[in-house]
């Protein structure tokens, strides 16, 4: 299922996102920090790997490491196997965020945004840094930096 | 300018690769000058034209300093030329004058083109001076070049050239030109490219390389297409493409070895010695990068062997040998490995003298060094902090160094290996890969998943079965395995790595036992033996190494990954985060390997000694002091010969008795046994066993004494309750052989007293001491000995243990001093602990000699000793 977001026709500048669902959650990305998107196939687990690592696959030829997003913000984790990634290049290597469901990409002004509620769930208040909405539904704007933060937090201890 | 900035870094590069080789050509100028042969002029001339070619960019370039310098020494080279004597004064002079026109073009390259101030005088009157008195032209004076020169590089040198002086330069002038012009021709067909272009390109082929494999993998599968003929090409294509990247990335040793004559020369200098450099294999290539990596560890061993490897001339007369001792450096491939070998004709390395210490330093127990190899005791040079040199020298020598080197290496992939002969010399050997991009691993399967092992670290492959040539033990429910003779710790993949099938339904860790079938990978790391199981040996492969993802490089049990054909992503193994990992886990057997090897110190009250845990009569563990046993053997109970329920069998030309616990042996149930063969002047007997366990370290305190023959006591051996062995109940077994005092028997047994507080040494001492005619009267304490002394005991000898509760072996023997009956009886001093202290101490409480606990042979000698003139006498 997808869903259809409005595109912008008029002059001023638009933002593109990249949208996903997690958990019943959309969620988007800065279309400018994401590398692309990609089919999670043919993970190759790594024993004793930290948590929120679920493992390493090949992207043509490039190690990428699949992180279990559900985990970094606090979900359960997915009873099925993540299909999705997107992938985020951070320094010289690519990371492959996993996602239950990809949307499309989302065009947004910046007068369509609005600052995150301030009882936004405790973890992702660092994280999401605006949300819009769009067709009754509620979209969460994530700073990929912060997010990565937490990454490196989980995976660091 | 981006022209002047291209045209200064080009300057940069070309100047330092003259340097260096003015370095070389130097000490080769030193040497053949020595020898009186060799081409002294080609190396003249070639020093010339480096020189010439500096200072002639220099000048164009608006160097002044640089230039000033080069100048002087070109004309001493020039002087040279003309037959003028090639001093050491000539070469100091020049090599210093080397040193400085590095120095200064290095600040050129960091502040981007600036001579900084400074003075050259010195350097220059030091040229002039070894000239000869020559008189020396005057340098013109070098004015900036207008920046965009027209002058190409090949042009300015010889602008700027001094005219000849001497007709017979200018005679030689002609045939020193020629390469000058033959090099723009020789440039025209290189070019330089950056190290980052190199890199790129090597990444993209190691992609082209997999989706290659990739399409292989999936066309393997695709019947009667048309593109299997393309994709062939493809492959071959692809595969020679790797080949060619390879090779602009692989550089000759050589050029690591540049630096190492003018190190070793200013070395030898240093430290007074005369040292040969000899170099061969230079020409062997490997990868730029394990190239920048051994660069440093390479110097540093060299440095070594020419400081603490090689003697000093008068030494090294005294020895017998020449007086210019040699360090040669060997590179060349081995089963796609380079080998690097840094030998040196010098002392060697002084196997006593690292054990000393090893023990001083508390890395491993006086035992434990005992029971070393050679090679173990060498290892311990690689560890940290780990120094033998007596005085530090200004070269080598304080302790940090060879662990560096050590770790360097590692990171690599490679190792190094020490062999050594006492006066004759030491062999360092690398072992390193070709190449960090591509290794040869083999992938193995454990739980269902696969993994790659670097092949080079994997000495043997030993298939693991129950009832097969080799199987899994446990010991303490830690599996080793024996592999000739040595008992090897296992340590099982699936559990090491915490894999699904490593647990029981209810959680549990299993771990590998008797009934395990797969394959053990023999694995050295860092100096420790293991065995490494896993399920399945696939094959090997060519795997392209991609470094460790940084999310998970905490795991260390892994160095990097990479990608199969199918396109699958798999581990590489890491054998040293593979022995971290598991000597960290409460593995016992690692754990007294480790001990083995010294990494663990027992407390120094504590007299502990190495025992062999062994089963047999039963399933409870039995333990043997190790210093009673010669060897262990395993024998065929079908080869052995029965008479009157007395067993032998041929041991080394020698028919041994055999004794056994209980039931005695019954070859139709069990063909094979485990036999402990002790000795004692030249008499053997074997002891069968039913299996032979483990090697512990620990005190021996007998807890509850057995009225069990054979059977001292139980005592608690390394947390764990074990039967200790009374040994003199087998030596009474096999008494008619063992105990046959040779050349004794017709003197009457000799009266000693023996005093110990350990019943087990009591028990250990007393039949050996009996089997060597004597009849000791044993008190377990001193002052029960002095009882017995006071009531008219009238030993011959006294042995003492020392460590004793209530009153210790000196007080005893001070004690005994001040009896008059017994002040010149021998007192023998019996210990765990020998050492100089101990001993100057002993022999001021009055002991007459100082004897290890262990040592039955010197016991007995020592007693022999004592008593000899009695013995004489009663001959007389």
């Amino acid at each position: 299922m997808t869903i259809a977001f409005q595109t912008s026709d008029h002059g001023e500048e638009v933002d593109g996102f990249v949208t996903a669902r997690l958990a019943g959650h959309w969620f988007a990305l800065p279309i400018s920090m994401v590398h692309e998107v990609f089919l999670l196939s043919r993970i190759t687990r790594v024993p004793l790997s930290p948590p929120g690592v679920i493992g390493v696959l090949n992207l043509r030829g490039r190690i990428v490491t699949a992180i279990d997003t559900r985990q970094i913000l606090g979900f359960t984790s997915a009873k099925e196997e993540p299909t999705f990634a997107i992938g985020i290049e951070r320094g010289p290597e690519l990371f492959g965020l996993a996602v239950d469901q990809m949307g499309d990409v989302l065009s947004s002004r910046k007068g369509e945004r609005e600052r995150a509620p301030s009882n936004l769930d405790k973890r992702w208040r660092d994280v999401v840094t605006a949300v819009q909405r769009v067709d009754d539904q509620l979209v969460l704007i994530v700073a990929v930096d912060r997010l990565f933060d937490d990454v490196i937090s989980l995976v660091g201890s | 300018m981006e022209g002047m900035d291209e045209l200064l870094a080009e300057f940069v590069t070309d100047t330092r690769d003259s340097l260096e080789q003015l370095d070389t050509r130097l000490v080769e100028l030193e040497s053949a000058g020595e020898d009186g042969g060799a081409d002294i002029l080609g190396i003249v001339n070639d020093l010339f034209r480096m020189m010439h070619t500096i200072k002639g960019t220099c000048g164009f370039l608006g160097l002044p300093r640089m230039a000033g310098v080069a100048h002087v020494a070109e004309n001493l080279m020039d002087g040279f030329r003309n037959g003028e004597k090639v001093t050491n004064a000539a070469i100091d002079a020049t090599l210093a004058s080397v040193d400085r026109l590095k120095y200064l073009l290095g600040e050129i390259e960091a502040s981007g083109g600036q001579e900084p101030e400074g003075d050259d005088s010195a350097i220059i009157e030091a040229l002039k001076a070894a000239s000869g008195g020559a008189p020396l032209e005057e340098l013109p004076p070098t004015q900036p070049a207008p920046a965009p020169a027209p002058a190409t590089e090949a042009e300015a040198p010889k602008a700027a050239a001094p005219a000849p002086k001497k007709p017979a330069a200018a005679a030689a002038k002609p045939q020193d030109n020629s390469p000058q012009e033959a090099a723009p021709a020789a440039a025209e067909s290189s070019i330089r490219v950056s190290v980052e272009t190199l890199e790129h390109l090597m990444t993209v082929v190691s992609e082209l390389v997999l989706t290659r494999n990739e399409l292989t993998e999936i066309m393997r599968n695709e019947e009667g297409t048309n593109h299997k003929l393309a994709l062939q090409r493809l492959s071959t294509v692809t595969g020679e493409l790797q080949q060619a990247v390879m090779g602009t990335r692989m550089q000759p040793i050589g050029n690591a070895w540049r630096k190492l004559p003018r190190i070793v020369r200013d070395l030898a200098s240093s430290l007074s010695k005369k040292i040969d450099l000899e170099m061969n294999g230079s020409h062997t290539e490997l990868d730029r990068q394990v190239l920048e990596a051994i660069k440093d560890p390479l110097v540093h061993m060299v440095r070594n062997a020419a400081d603490h490897g090689l003697e000093t001339p008068a030494e090294r007369k005294a020895a017998g040998k020449p007086e210019k001792g040699t360090v040669t450096l060997n590179a060349y491939h081995e089963g796609g490995q380079i080998l690097v070998e840094i030998a040196d004709d010098g002392k060697g390395l002084d196997v006593d003298k690292i054990k000393a210490k090893i023990i001083d330093k508390g890395l491993a127990t006086a035992e434990d060094a005992e029971r070393m190899t050679n090679e173990q005791i060498f290892s311990f040079i690689f560890g940290a902090g780990f120094s033998t040199a007596k005085e530090v020298t200004s070269v080598s020598g304080r302790g940090v160094g060879m662990d560096v080197v050590v770790s360097n290496v590692e990171k690599i992939g490679g190792y190094i290996d020490v062999r050594s002969a006492l006066g004759v010399g030491s062999v360092f050997t690398l072992k390193i890969p070709l190449t960090l991009a591509i290794s040869r691993a083999l992938i193995v399967g454990c739980d269902g998943r696969e993994f790659a092992m670097p092949q080079t670290s994997v000495d043997e492959l030993l298939k693991v079965e129950p009832g097969g040539a080799h199987s899994i033990k446990l010991i303490k429910q830690a599996p080793v395995l024996r592999s000739r003779d040595r008992l090897l710790p296992v340590v099982d993949l699936r559990a090491l790595l915490d894999l699904p099938g490593a647990r029981d339904e209810d959680g549990s860790l299993r771990t590998a036992d008797e009934t395990t079938e797969g394959f053990v990978m023999v694995v050295v790391a860092r100096g420790m033996r293991f065995g490494l199981l896993v399920d399945t040996v696939l094959r090997t492969e060519e795997i392209v190494v991609k470094p460790m993802p940084q999310a998970i490089r905490s795991v260390d049990i892994f160095s990097g990954s990479t990608i199969l054909g199918d396109g699958r992503v798999i581990m590489i193994l890491d054998p040293n985060g593979v022995r971290n990992a598991a000597s960290g886990a409460a593995d016992g057997s690692m754990q007294s390997m480790a001990q083995g090897q010294g990494a663990e110190e027992e407390g120094p009250q504590k007299q502990t000694q190495l025992l062999l845990m062994f089963r047999a009569d039963g399933p409870n563990r039995k333990a043997l002091p190790i210093s009673l046993i010669t060897r262990l053997e395993e024998i065929d109970l079908n080869e052995a010969e029965s008479s009157d329920d007395q067993w032998h069998i041929q041991y080394n030309d020698e028919l041994i008795p055999l004794v056994w616990f209980g039931d005695p042996p019954d070859p139709e149930k069990k063909r094979k046994s485990p036999l402990l063969v002790m000795s004692d002047d030249g008499r053997s007997m074997g002891l069968l066993v039913d299996e032979i366990l483990d090697i512990e370290e620990d005190e021996v305190v007998v807890q509850i004494p057995s009225e069990q023959d054979g059977i001292l006591g139980n005592a608690i051996i390394g947390g764990r309750a074990a039967e200790v062995i009374d040994v003199s109940h087998f030596l009474g077994l096999a008494s008619s052989h063992w105990f046959e005092p040779r050349g004794h028997d017709t003197q009457r047994a000799i009266p000693i007293l023996l005093v110990d507080d350990s019943p087990f040494f009591r028990n250990l001492v007393a039949p050996v001491v009996i089997a060597a005619g004597f009849e000791p009267t044993v008190c377990a304490s001193g002052p029960e000995a002095i009882e017995r002394l006071q009531n008219g005991a009238r030993p011959v000898v006294i042995v003492t243990d020392v460590d004793m509760p209530e009153m210790d072996g000196f007080a005893f023997a001070e004690k005994v001093r001040t009896m008059p009956a017994y002040q010149d009886t021998p007192i023998l001093a019996l210990t765990g602990l020998v050492n100089q202290d101990a001993i100057d101490r002993a022999r001021e409480a009055g002991f007459s000699d100082y004897i290890s606990k262990l040592d039955r042979n010197g016991l007995i000698q020592s007693l022999r000793e004592f008593t000899r003139p009695s013995g004489q006498e009663l001959a007389a």
